[in-house]
């Protein structure tokens, strides 16, 4: 299932694959570790802190503050097609921190390093299978709506 | 414990060598070390090979180096740390002699990057980052240095102009060196107007892929006296640390832990300041990776790589000259190549062999070797006594 995330998948396999399955249903997780409670975004299996491997995935509200910016002219295999686009990292509520695009609810002009962010779980629309990411939008912006998973 | 000197070193020409294979790019650097060193092959006792091996169609590359250099059946191995695989085979070169399992070891740091097509480069470039969470967003080797960028930019005012600086002094002194890939002149203008690659960047914040060689003999104090007398340059620190894969994970994007720690490290083993040394290499594999560099390593203070570079306090005649030679910039950048390449300059500018380049009254120099966005770092001290 994790093979859904991304535009190109490079991971097919990994303990927390329900995140790609949450996030097509519209939800973004972080993780918890079940013992000394260290959470984080993007999830991990395994604590960094007291090293257990009790972990959940917990809902984050995908608010957060721009840290970094950049703009990509020259892109890698795969991604040629929809350049230029622009990467954020963003600082998350809840811990931890996350890289994806902007989306359409914020101009290349607005972009401001400490504006309020809201991450939003998206689907690709034009594709044959599921392909769920996350894009950066301005503060308000609604979940997208997960379409009925494709059959065939 | 003894001391570890560099008794020979051997550098090629750095840049697009269709007329070469790997193996006989590192035989025209072992070639000149050995010359250099004085001595035959019987005085070797084992071979440290640095390369990057996704660059290679040939397999374990170090097997068909070791064969070429004809130094089988000495021991050898290779050593992968990204861009920093050179500086990990000098330090792993030093570890066996500090062991006193080896007294006398070549170092080669060898890499053809031209290789490949434009379909194969692109795809790779594509996996340089975290693959989980970042690559699938189509991130980039400029792209992450470029966040690094626009965050000091943010924090601290640096300006583009500064960024494009560092480029004009690495072409300026590349212009000087006939080994480097570049030898030509800039200017700020024309950098300014070189095409976009990741804002902040334009091509020309941007190192090269290259193909070269470069080789260091290395040998235990006793040996080293023996073989090069005075001349011999003394590695007497070798910091090395980590930080994190992911930009997700580092706490700021201004400065590179694992740089700062190594330096601390070799800094203390070498009994040495920052303001003890006379000229550095620093990894330039981006405009802003070296005014980071000037910052981590205590050149200046944080904040203050801008202003050192506008102040021209990089350029022979400032507080610490850096990458004299072009620096990644201008000689290119041979992944495997590049660390043993950086302690090949040192070492003949701490003999007084640089001629135009020389800094005056070398005695301390210092070799900075990051691998990928500082996930590793070697900083290493040379001393003349």
């Amino acid at each position: 299932m994790f093979s859904w995330f991304g535009k190109v998948s490079f991971v097919p396999y990994t303990k927390v694959q329900d995140f790609a399955v949450k996030l097509k249903d519209g939800y973004l997780m972080g993780s918890r570790c079940k013992e000394c409670g260290y959470q984080t975004f993007p999830p991990r299996a395994d604590c960094p802190e007291c090293m257990s491997g009790e972990f959940e995935l917990v809902e984050y509200s995908g608010k957060g503050t721009l840290f970094t910016y950049t703009r990509i002219d020259a892109a890698p295999t795969g991604f040629d097609d929809i350049v230029p686009y622009t990467i954020a990292v963003v600082d998350m509520e809840g811990g931890g921190r996350a890289l994806g695009w902007f989306g359409d609810t914020i101009p290349e002009e607005e972009i401001e390093i400490g504006m309020e962010i809201q991450v939003v779980p998206r689907i690709f629309e034009d594709t044959e299978d599921i392909r769920v990411y996350y894009s950066m939008e301005k503060p308000g912006t609604t979940w997208s709506k997960a379409p009925e998973p494709h059959l065939g | 414990m003894t001391r570890v000197g560099v008794v020979g070193v051997g550098h090629g020409k750095f840049g697009r060598r269709s007329d070469a294979t790997v193996q006989e790019l590192a035989f025209e650097a072992f070639r000149a070390a050995m010359q250099d060193a004085g001595i035959q092959r019987n005085r070797l006792d084992a071979s440290v090979i640095a390369a990057v091996p996704e660059y290679h169609k040939q397999r374990s590359v170090a097997g068909v180096i070791q064969e070429y250099l004809n130094l089988n059946p000495l021991p050898t191995w290779l050593t992968e740390v990204a861009c920093s695989s050179g500086s990990a085979a000098i330090r792993t070169a030093w570890m066996a002699i500090q062991s006193g399992l080896h007294k006398v070891v070549a170092v080669v740091g060898a890499q053809k990057m031209t290789e490949m097509d434009t379909a194969t480069i692109l795809a790779l470039m594509g996996r340089v980052g975290e693959v989980q969470w970042e690559s699938v967003f189509g991130t980039t080797f400029p792209g992450y240095y470029a966040m690094f960028a626009t965050r000091h930019m943010h924090v601290y005012g640096t300006t583009r102009e500064q960024l494009a600086q560092v480029a004009v002094k690495n072409h300026h002194y590349g212009a000087q060196n006939p080994n480097a890939l570049f030898q030509k002149e800039i200017t700020v203008e024309k950098a300014l107007a070189s095409d976009p690659v990741a804002t902040p960047f334009c091509v020309y914040d941007c190192c090269a892929n290259a193909d070269g060689a470069a080789v260091l003999i290395l040998a235990a104090e006793e040996e080293a006296k023996a073989i090069a007398g005075d001349r011999t340059v003394w590695l007497d620190g070798v910091g090395c640390a980590t930080s994190s894969m992911s930009v997700l994970r580092r706490p700021d994007l201004t400065g590179l832990p694992s740089a700062e720690q190594a330096a601390k490290q070799a800094y203390g083993q070498a009994g040495v300041s920052a303001a003890d040394v006379k000229v550095a290499e620093v990894h330039d594999c981006f405009t802003v990776a070296e005014l980071i560099a000037y910052e981590d390593l205590g050149f200046c203070d944080k904040g203050g790589g801008g202003a050192y570079i506008s102040d021209k306090q990089a350029y022979i005649g400032g507080s610490t000259p850096v990458n004299v030679d072009g620096g990644l910039k201008a000689k290119g950048h041979p992944i495997g190549a590049t660390g043993v390449s950086m302690a090949y300059e040192i070492v003949n500018q701490l003999r007084g062999d640089c001629g135009a380049r020389q800094v005056p009254d070398a005695d301390v120099g210092l070799t900075h070797n990051v691998g990928g966005i500082g996930q590793y770092c070697f900083v290493h001290l040379f001393r003349r006594d």
